[in-house]
């Protein structure tokens, strides 16, 4: 490109006269020229910004005449007020700091009022002895570039505006999905006389909905009726089965507290509303408290269909499955048969139900054991005599420790008659 | 928390002079004073630093709740002089940050004991009755100009400059990044520096004060240096002949002189 076109070239003879011509075009393309009328604007100012020097092209876009320019304006006259207080904070400090500066956008105002996108760059020229002396500024017009920057500037404020938006979203879904799960669990446990009941409850959903259940209330005068399942599967569609579920029961219990009658009751429920293609179950124990005032005994009827079996937590330290063997799961089929079992609760005693997210946790370095019955069984024993609120806060530490080895929601209950208290030991 | 961390504080020059603290206006950071600092070193004690958002603080404990207003600048400073333990020290603010030490020295007077403004403002925008020089459309045009330029300000290249205060060699890297501020946070410091109105506080200054202002500056204009001295009973205004905001860099011989003309009367 820089070639004077004083010699053309040799080795291409059949060019040789029109490359002559090109070069000759060149050759009439001055510095000076090429200073006034480059495609870019380029201006000098003294270091106090005073414009010395400035091409035709850049005057061509402001639409002012250099004689109204050279040495009465300051560069910043140039700039719109947004662009003088830019350049004032960012742009001069960086210059006399760095002495150079490149591809800064700003606007230049014209003399019919309107606004050039350029961007900008300078350079400080040094004497000899290093003195700054003036400052090079080169302006491109930036008005393409601009109005796409423009465009991606609003694309991204409509991008956060959606963001914002879907934020606000979620965080409306998760209250009302937080207001529907609690509706699938009793807000406090009811107190039942001469005995202590505590639950917890661990959703391994993200969206909060969980497919166990569990609920204590009064079934008659003097007793009570209690529940804890599992419903097959996750998220909403459990929690619909959930739902329904736990209305049923409850509605089921207040006509016929037996805990057969209950289950039986729910079976034709289940299997009536999800006998198509959508097959849903669960596996649910129900039972009765009585209370005998005389002796403080409390005993225990259950029924289960197709659920882990209870564990029983003496006052002696010695803890026992409570075995409920051949239940089936409630709703698979038309009819169902449920297995029973009965046991007394003493001072000391603890039932404990569970659902087997618990028994189903993932353990060990690589998650791939499972917590297991006997596992859980023996934690029992070594909490057997403590009141339930105690059995509960172990297990529910016991949940924390197994952090992301915990794929299924997880409910307990326990129900005990408290131990004739000794010294100071606080249990409630 | 560690203030002089979170406000990347420099302590130098002598530590048996009086303490000088330097304080960075809306724009860059504390290598603003890099010309102020070796007309002081020798004399006096110097602590630099930067806001929390600008340089290289720490990004993580600016909250835009306690950044728009003025008194969470002046709380950074209060805490700075709290860390230092500073007495009576001189406090340096160029630009809005002269503003910010007016309200921190109201708060703490017994930590700071005199005050130079460099190219003050205590209002930038136009009332009745006063001219701050600009309107509020002005400063939404600043506002533009801000999100129109990063100056190498990128989210990959911030731990770059946050992290290499003392790494030169990243020079070439680290260009602009004197001025290179996350744009949301330079969003928010020109707000509130540029809507702030701090007239009222002027009037309870009370200790001695040195107003420097320029010729020509666009940003403090000629009648708020005026302004300025007016309101702050016994305060001393020189006018440099110097064009711009930044006096301390395109006139720092001058600058120097008047401040350290100005310490050296203060003993």
């Amino acid at each position: 490109m820089c070639r004077t076109g004083h010699e053309p070239d040799p080795s291409d003879p059949d060019n040789g006269e029109a490359s002559s011509a090109a070069f000759a075009s060149l050759l009439e393309d001055s510095a000076e020229e090429l200073y006034e009328s480059a495609p870019c604007g380029y201006l000098s100012t003294l270091m106090d910004g005073t414009i010395c020097k400035i091409n035709a092209t850049l005057l061509g876009w402001l639409g002012l005449e250099r004689a109204s320019v050279v040495g009465r304006l300051r560069f910043t006259d140039l700039l719109t007020v947004g662009g003088k207080l830019y350049h004032e904070t960012h742009f001069a400090p960086l210059l006399r700091m760095q002495g150079r500066i490149s591809g800064i956008a700003l606007e230049v105002k014209q003399a019919d009022g309107g606004r050039i996108p350029v961007l900008v760059s300078s350079v400080v020229k040094h004497g000899s002895s290093g003195e700054p002396l003036l400052i090079r500024t080169t302006v491109f017009d930036a008005r393409d570039r601009r109005s796409y920057e423009e465009e991606l500037l609003r694309a991204r404020k409509a991008a956060e505006r959606a963001r914002e938006q879907a934020e606000a979203d979620r965080a409306r879904l998760q209250d009302a999905l937080a207001v529907l799960q609690q509706s699938l669990l009793p807000a406090d446990l009811p107190s039942v006389p001469g005995m202590e009941a505590a639950a917890h409850y661990r959703t391994a959903s993200p969206d909060r909905l969980g497919g166990d259940f569990y609920d204590l209330f009064p079934s008659d005068g003097k007793s009570f009726a209690f529940f804890l399942g599992d419903v097959c599967g996750k998220g909403p569609e459990a929690a619909a089965v959930t739902s329904l579920t736990r209305y049923t029961l409850r509605a089921a219990a207040a006509h016929d507290p037996d805990p057969v009658a209950a289950l039986t009751t729910l079976n034709q429920a289940l299997h009536e509303r999800y006998n198509g293609s959508d097959p849903r179950y669960c596996t649910v124990i129900f039972g009765t408290l009585e209370p005998d005032t005389a002796s403080g005994k409390v005993t225990v009827r259950l029924a289960s269909g197709g659920h882990p079996p209870a564990l029983v937590l003496r006052a002696d330290g010695t803890a026992d499955f409570l075995p409920t063997p051949g239940g089936l799961l409630v709703g698979i089929l038309p009819t169902a048969s449920f297995a029973t079992a009965t046991t007394v609760l003493g001072a000391g005693d603890t039932l404990l139900l569970y659902t087997d997210g618990l028994t189903e946790a993932r353990t060990g370095e690589d998650r791939s054991a499972l917590y297991g019955d006997e596992a859980l069984r023996a934690l029992a024993a070594s909490h057997a005599g403590e009141s339930p609120q105690a059995v509960v806060e172990a297990l529910a530490a016991l949940l924390d420790g197994f952090g992301d080895g915990l794929d299924d929601d997880t409910a307990l209950l326990a129900l005990g008659v408290p131990a004739p208290a000794p010294t100071h030991q606080a249990t409630s | 928390m560690d203030v002089k961390r979170r406000n990347n504080v420099t302590v130098t020059g002598n530590p048996l002079g009086r303490t000088v603290l330097l304080a960075h206006g809306f724009g860059c950071d504390q290598n603003m004073w890099r010309h102020t600092l070796p007309a002081l070193v020798d004399d006096y004690r110097v602590v630099l630093f930067d806001y929390v958002g600008s340089g290289r603080s720490d990004l993580s404990a600016f909250s835009e709740d306690r950044y728009t207003s003025l008194d969470g600048y002046a709380t950074d400073v209060v805490e700075i002089c709290e860390a230092l333990d500073l007495r009576d020290a001189v406090f340096v603010g160029h630009s809005v940050s002269a503003m910010i030490g007016v309200l921190a020295a109201g708060r703490v007077p017994s930590r700071i004991g005199a005050l130079v403004m460099v190219a003050p403002s205590p209002c930038y925008i136009d009332e009745e009755g006063y001219r701050g020089g600009f309107s509020a459309e002005d400063i939404d045009e600043l506002l533009t100009s801000l999100e129109s330029n990063y100056l190498g300000w990128s989210a990959t290249m911030a731990p770059v400059i946050m992290g290499n205060a003392d790494r030169p060699e990243l020079g070439e890297e680290l260009k602009n990044s004197f001025c290179a501020t996350d744009p949301d946070i330079a969003r928010i410091f020109a707000r509130t520096t540029f809507l702030s109105d701090s007239r009222q506080d002027l009037k309870g200054v009370g200790v001695p004060t040195l107003i420097l202002e320029c010729t020509q500056d666009v940003i403090a204009p000629r009648e708020v240096g005026a302004f300025v001295h007016q309101a702050i009973a016994g305060s001393t205004l020189i006018t440099l002949d110097a064009t711009g905001h930044c006096p301390q860099l395109s006139a720092p011989e001058a600058t120097n002189a008047a401040i350290t003309d100005f310490l050296a009367r203060l003993r």
